[in-house]
């Protein structure tokens, strides 16, 4: 049992070594590729299994393993990995999805040629994202967050030819850079207070009371930054923008990363931090955490209310993820923490399963994804059906049998207590109407009604596509069994109360209210929409019925709100200025500063040569023509006549004597 | 008349003088060969009267001296005739005024 807390890091470190052996092979070798991947997954699986168990002897449990990365100084710094019910529960949520993802995908992308390499990036991302959740290193967790973003971008740009994922996967990785930054000036500023990175160190972590004392009102602003990386991850207001893009990429991936996994990391990492956002909480109420709320409650009715009018079938399943993220972050914010996470896993699944059903659909209908060519598939795709009309309730939020349901009754309650407002909790509720309207919406145009253009030749997926449907969708409905509040197991797990069996509990207003108003979404959608299926003698087929009554309105939802539009007018333009202005400067004045030095030195230059041609050259040019004057004076005595040298030699001879006998 | 050291001196300072004028001014080369040889002769005149009117004549150091020079001199006429004769077969003139290629 022990030894599995000892080796945390191979749950990691499996798919990671997976997909490094993955991209050594060729493009030929598929079999083996895909084979490598979901090996991987299947031990990570075991591996997180394993780790399940230990976490269920005592509440509260935690296990903790430190090391030392490097030492700069005196200081050392040190990450680690940490097993709690927290960790252990997003564990086997990734890996039991990533699973049924990956074995999906065999099916999915059987006709591309690049199959190695997307298993490959898909392993990579596998073995970043459940390092992330057992991180007890801020720093630790940051490079694993880095990673799966760096996943998603090669994933979502996956089909390299086509320049419009290209375009998606860098606005993903731009738009999340720029929510990374505020994190990463968070984790500088609470090391700086703190001294530690470390979660859980044994009394000294700085989730620890004795690090958070350290922190005093910084802690805000810090919980602040901190949550600007998860607004960029999670695509919350204002930085959901790269999510609907991200559709670009394959269908597998939109389920696995922008469902399930990546987007929730966010959420978990608020959930993780979560005693610094809370610190000194005046009846469960800070500053950190009211944002958190406001900024959730903005997404989820904002990004609900695009749904409702979008035409491509992925695109409303991505705002429906930002959405559902919007609500998870308001159940983190009003101190729902459990609640919060308990939504993470149900949505984890049932939201897998709607992506996978649409993969299936579109699969189906050779390409096409857009709602309004398809229609009557319900006969044609009856698995497909059944499996997504579970997803469907699940997310639209019918309790009873269906997890999402519960968990949305938790989020609910918990928002409908908060010391703050009330209103998070109305617009909630609003919510919770359009969810079920567009839900509706979507099922209604896609599998029912008459078949329209992209209906023909229709056929059901393989069942190495429809396995993992069906399995996801028992997830959906078994995972129920431990939400419900007459036993509300997953709840006491994760919070570590205890836990009581009260069938009474099962009794409440509440729950009534939030089924009438699913009722009245479900209702609505098909009121509005059934008749959709029938020719209305006023409206053509094409044109959505809201569409007809409200155009503008519509026009308005449809266009994500003209978001887009405003930040190309405004962050983009004076980006695109700012670097026009930089390039101007570094081309004309550093560069001319630059070059008027190197003048200085020209001028240097030209002055030494007017010395070394003036001075010195005519210096040595007269010496040696006075040397070469001289010269030819004196071979002037050189007459070459042997009598005058003889002659000269006799008149040495001469003056030697006389100067002899003068001195004698 | 007695001869006297003196007198040998003058005679062989004369013969000294004419050898040198000759040697300097005569154009043509066996002239001044000539006039070198009546140099040399005027110097064993020296050294034979030095050692005639000197302390001791035992051991006849100016005849011997005096042999040696008349046979260096005779080896010297022998190379200088051989050079004339060379120069004269290359450059077809004993005129030392014409053999200036060491102009310069």
């Amino acid at each position: 049992m022990s030894w599995i807390i000892d080796h945390l890091w191979l749950i990691a470190a499996i798919p990671f070594a997976a997909s490094l052996v993955i991209l050594s092979l060729s493009n030929a070798q598929r079999k083996s590729g895909a084979a490598l991947a979901v090996i991987g997954q299947v031990l990570a699986l075991a591996l997180s299994i394993l780790t399940f168990v230990p976490t269920l002897q005592a509440p509260g449990f935690r296990v903790v393993q430190n090391f030392a990365w490097f030492t700069f100084g005196e200081q050392t710094l040190r990450l680690g990995f940490v097993l709690d019910p927290l960790a252990a529960a997003m564990l086997m949520m990734i890996a039991l999805v990533g699973l049924c993802i990956f074995v999906f995908s065999i099916g999915y992308m059987a006709e591309d040629k690049n199959l190695t390499r997307f298993f490959a990036y898909m392993s990579f991302f596998s073995g970043a994202m459940l390092g992330l959740v057992i991180a007890n290193s801020l720093l630790l967790l940051f490079i694993f967050w880095e990673l799966v973003g760096l996943a998603s971008y090669l994933l979502i740009g996956f089909w390299i030819e086509k320049p419009s994922a290209a375009a998606a996967a860098k606005k993903a990785f731009i738009t999340t850079r720029i929510g990374d930054m505020g994190f990463f000036l968070g984790m500088l500023w609470l090391y700086g207070r703190s001294g530690t990175l470390l979660f859980y160190d044994g009394g000294n972590g700085c989730l620890e009371s004795a690090g958070l004392a350290m922190l005093g009102a910084s802690a805000t602003f810090i919980a602040l930054l901190i949550f600007c990386g998860a607004v960029g991850k999670s695509g919350q207001f204002p930085l959901h923008v790269w999510l609907p893009d991200a559709m670009e990429g394959p269908t597998p991936v939109s389920a696995l990363i922008h469902a399930a996994t990546m987007v929730a990391a966010g959420v978990f990492l608020v959930a993780r931090v979560y005693p610094l956002f809370s610190l000194g909480a005046t009846n469960g109420v800070t500053t950190s955490l009211t944002v958190v709320v406001w900024i959730g409650v903005t997404t989820a009715l904002m990004a609900a209310l695009i749904a409702i009018a979008q035409a491509d079938i992925k695109r409303i399943l991505a705002y429906s993820t930002v959405s559902q993220l919007g609500l998870m972050m308001v159940s983190l914010g009003v101190g729902g923490v459990a609640a919060g996470i308990m939504h993470l896993l149900a949505h984890g699944f049932f939201k897998a399963l709607l992506f996978l059903g649409s993969g299936s659909v579109i699969h189906g209908c050779h390409g096409e994804q857009d709602i309004r060519k398809m229609g009557g598939l319900r006969r044609l795709l009856p698995l497909t059906f059944v499996t997504y009309a579970t997803g469907m309730m699940a997310l639209s939020g019918v309790p009873f049998f269906f997890s999402g349901g519960w968990t949305k009754e938790e989020v609910l309650h918990a928002t409908a207590h908060w010391p703050r407002s009330h209103v998070p909790y109305y617009l909630l509720l609003a919510g919770v109407v359009l969810t079920a309207l567009y839900m509706t919406r979507q099922i209604i145009y896609v599998f029912f009604g008459n078949r329209r253009s992209a209906s023909t030749h229709v056929h059901e997926s393989p069942r190495v596509m429809t396995i993992p449907l069906i399995v996801l969708a028992i997830c959906t409905i078994l995972f129920s069994v431990v939400l419900t509040p007459t036993w509300p197991w997953l709840h006491a797990y994760l919070s570590g109360e205890p836990l009581h069996f009260d069938l009474a509990r099962l009794i409440q207003p509440m729950l009534f209210v939030s089924l009438v108003l699913v009722g009245v979404g479900i209702a609505l959608g098909f009121w509005i929409y059934q008749k959709a299926g029938a020719q209305d003698r006023d409206r053509p087929a094409e044109i959505d019925p809201l569409e007809y009554a409200q155009p503008a309105l519509f026009r308005f939802l449809a266009n994500k709100m003209w978001i887009d539009e405003l930040y190309g007018r405004t962050v983009i333009a004076f980006s695109w200025k700012s670097a026009r202005l930089s390039d101007w400067m570094d081309r004309y004045f550093w560069d001319g500063l630059v070059r008027g030095v190197g003048a200085i030195g020209q001028l240097f230059g030209i002055f030494t040569t007017s010395v070394d041609e003036r001075g010195i050259n005519a210096g040595v040019d007269e010496t040696t023509a006075g040397t070469r004057g001289l010269g030819r004076l004196m071979s002037g005595a050189h007459s070459g006549q042997i009598q005058t040298y003889l002659g000269a030699v006799a008149i040495g001879m001469l003056a030697l004597l006389l100067l002899y006998a003068w001195l004698a | 008349m007695t001869p006297t050291l003196q007198g040998f001196l003058i005679v062989s300072a004369a013969l000294f003088s004419i050898g040198l004028l000759a040697a300097l001014s005569r154009r043509h080369a066996i002239f001044i060969l000539i006039g070198i040889e009546m140099m040399l002769a005027a110097a064993n005149l020296n050294f034979i009267a030095f050692w005639r009117f000197g302390p001791q004549h035992q051991p006849p150091v100016g005849v011997m001296i005096a042999l040696f020079s008349i046979a260096i001199a005779a080896a010297e006429a022998a190379v200088g005739l051989a050079m004339v004769i060379a120069v004269y077969r290359h450059y077809r003139t004993t005129n030392v005024d014409q053999l200036d290629q060491l102009k310069g």
